[in-house]
């Protein structure tokens, strides 16, 4: 009896893992599965390097160059703004700040993880963008340049705790030497400490870049959503993600613009698994890929 | 002053700058945000459902919509979640099984809320026909949520000290009985932080309902889990891009995004408070 139970409740717990493995295969699988029925009207290079896409008219156009440069350009502009705000953010919460300011700024900081994308959009469409259009004199403050500066402060938290975590584990012991043989702080931080953590402050970089270019609902309300190749940041871009979530509600199932859509999400699922995986190849290796 | 004493000067004063930066924009945000939504909040506007294409009424359907979603979907993936968790960390034999578990856990964990969005309309909309709907909904943000629980109660159960474990075996407890009455209720604190910052998560998603459980406008309260429902995220984000009268729908959006924020804030302070009273509370 006591054997059954203790069978059964191990069993479980195995199935449960099981079903986690069926996700993420039932994810890939679904992608795949609705996805490669483009191949059929588009070949792979068309698709990837065709700068026009216009998935309604007729004939239809299903190249996506100019999503993906969409979804470059803007996650390229945020990592510019989040990098540096970021990683200062967390050498001074681990380097400088006391015990007290630490545990003020550290919280804030949480919460700046915590707030819901699609606020930030609302804040990127109803006050950044009016504000763009009064300083610079441009036609349209739903651009590249908007949507990167909202996506970048979406970013900072990221980059930010997980830098802290890589500085927080360089040994005390380094820091003191340092300072002991004379260096100021500022020199330990630049040559002792931030050498390091290098890893795993880059690595936070790659883990922003990949939040970044799969986040949705900021470049869908800020972008601006014209399919076109930017020839300045102040015009207006459809990364791939707002393609998505844009067109799907208005594709017929099983149409060719449907699968196109789901052909987007095997690139952005492609990249964003890359991604993870030289984060966790490269950065991590030591820690606990048992 | 020498250069190397300005250097220093001038290096803390500039991490002093950032951090002003990221704390300044956030005030900047929430004053915002909270100046221009909170005089939209009133009872009624808490209380009555949309009037005239949305650009008078209240949020109540939301409200109701969301509840229902981050409800069902953490019941969903709680158990989930928490099986997993034991699994990894008390079981795991075999190694290639665990490989690939961890892997599918980190790998779902960078998936972008839009695919899980994709994939739910796929599955549960056609596939298993339960067509735009809470439970579509609710499933979808299960599976989004199920990493976030899978990492944070894993930790929270290797945090038990080994000790505790070979005791209560060395008294003759079994397995289940050891994870189920020792580990668990030690590691229950820290496991509950992490669902509350996921349930705090999974109530301000938006792409992964998009298609899946969410509709601009409807009339009805939800009366079974087969309802396609409005939900607080997706609210504001139809209000700013939909209908025809920018004007009067930009404050209703204001308000929603404030109780939003309320709802979202309040869930992941209750899980720091829990957090940091537990580190103090602790005494092994």
């Amino acid at each position: 009896m006591k054997n059954i139970r203790e069978t059964t409740f191990k069993s479980l717990t195995y199935v449960s893992a099981l079903f986690t493995i069926i996700f993420l295969f039932g994810i890939i699988g679904s992608l795949f599965l609705e996805g490669l029925p483009l191949i059929k009207l588009v070949t792979f290079k068309t698709f990837i390097l065709n700068p026009s896409w216009h998935p309604t008219s007729y004939p239809a156009d299903f190249g996506i160059l100019s999503l993906i440069a969409g979804s470059l350009i803007v996650t390229m502009g945020a990592l510019i703004l989040a990098i540096p705000l970021g990683i200062g953010s967390a050498i001074y919460i681990s380097e400088i700040a006391g015990n007290k300011t630490r545990e003020i700024i550290k919280p804030i900081i949480e919460l700046l993880a915590g707030i819901p994308s699609v606020v930030y959009g609302l804040f990127g469409m109803a006050f950044l963008s009016p504000f763009l259009i009064r300083v610079f004199g441009i036609p349209t403050g739903l651009n590249a340049c908007s949507a990167s500066i909202i996506l970048g402060i979406m970013v900072v938290p990221i980059i930010s705790s997980m830098s802290e975590d890589a500085l927080s584990t360089v040994p005390r012991q380094l820091r003191e030497a340092s300072l002991a043989l004379g260096a100021t702080r500022w020199e330990t931080i630049m040559r002792v400490v931030l050498p390091a953590a290098k890893s795993g402050v880059i690595g936070s970089v790659v883990l922003g870049f990949g939040r970044a270019i799969g986040e949705t609902m900021v470049v869908i309300m800020v972008a601006g959503g014209a399919a076109q190749i930017p020839t300045s940041i102040f015009q207006p871009v459809r990364p791939m993600t707002a393609a998505v979530a844009a067109e799907m509600g208005e594709t017929v199932f099983g149409s060719p613009h449907f699968h196109a859509l789901y052909a987007i999400a095997i690139v952005l699922f492609i990249i964003t698994f890359a991604t993870n995986l030289i984060t966790e190849v490269v950065f991590f290796r030591k820690g606990d890929l048992k | 002053m020498k250069r190397r004493e300005w250097e220093e000067f001038l290096g803390v004063n500039l991490l002093r700058l950032v951090i002003g930066i990221t704390v300044a924009f956030l005030i900047l945000f929430l004053s915002v945000i909270f100046s221009k939504g909170g005089p939209m909040i009133s009872w009624s506007f808490l209380t009555e459902s949309p009037r005239k294409y949305m650009t008078e009424g209240g949020i109540f359907p939301a409200i109701v919509g969301t509840f229902w979603l981050t409800i069902l979907s953490i019941a969903f993936s709680l158990p989930l979640g928490i099986f997993t968790a034991i699994y990894l960390s008390c079981y795991a034999r075999a190694a290639w099984f665990v490989r690939i578990t961890r892997l599918s856990v980190r790998t779902l964990a960078g998936v972008p809320s839009i695919i899980f969005g994709l994939f739910g309309r796929m599955v549960f909309v056609h596939l298993f026909g339960f067509g735009i709907s809470i439970l579509s909904g609710a499933l979808t943000l299960g599976i989004l949520a199920l990493p976030m629980i899978i990492n944070s109660s894993e930790e929270a159960i290797r945090g038990v000290p080994k000790d505790f474990w070979e005791a209560s075996l060395a008294l003759g407890a079994t397995q289940r009985q050891t994870i189920l009455r020792v580990i668990l209720p030690t590691a229950l604190p820290n496991i509950l932080t992490g669902v509350i910052i996921s349930i705090g998560r999974v109530a301000g998603e938006t792409a992964p309902i998009l298609f899946t459980a969410a509709t601009f406008y409807t009339r009805q309260m939800p009366s079974s889990a087969m309802d396609e429902v409005m939900a607080l995220p997706y609210h504001i984000y139809a209000l700013m891009t939909e209908g025809a009268h920018a004007s009067k729908q930009v404050p209703i959006a204001y308000g929603t995004a404030v109780v939003l924020l309320l709802v979202v804030l309040s869930i992941s302070a209750i899980a720091i408070i829990i957090r940091y009273h537990m580190r103090r509370k602790r005494t092994w």
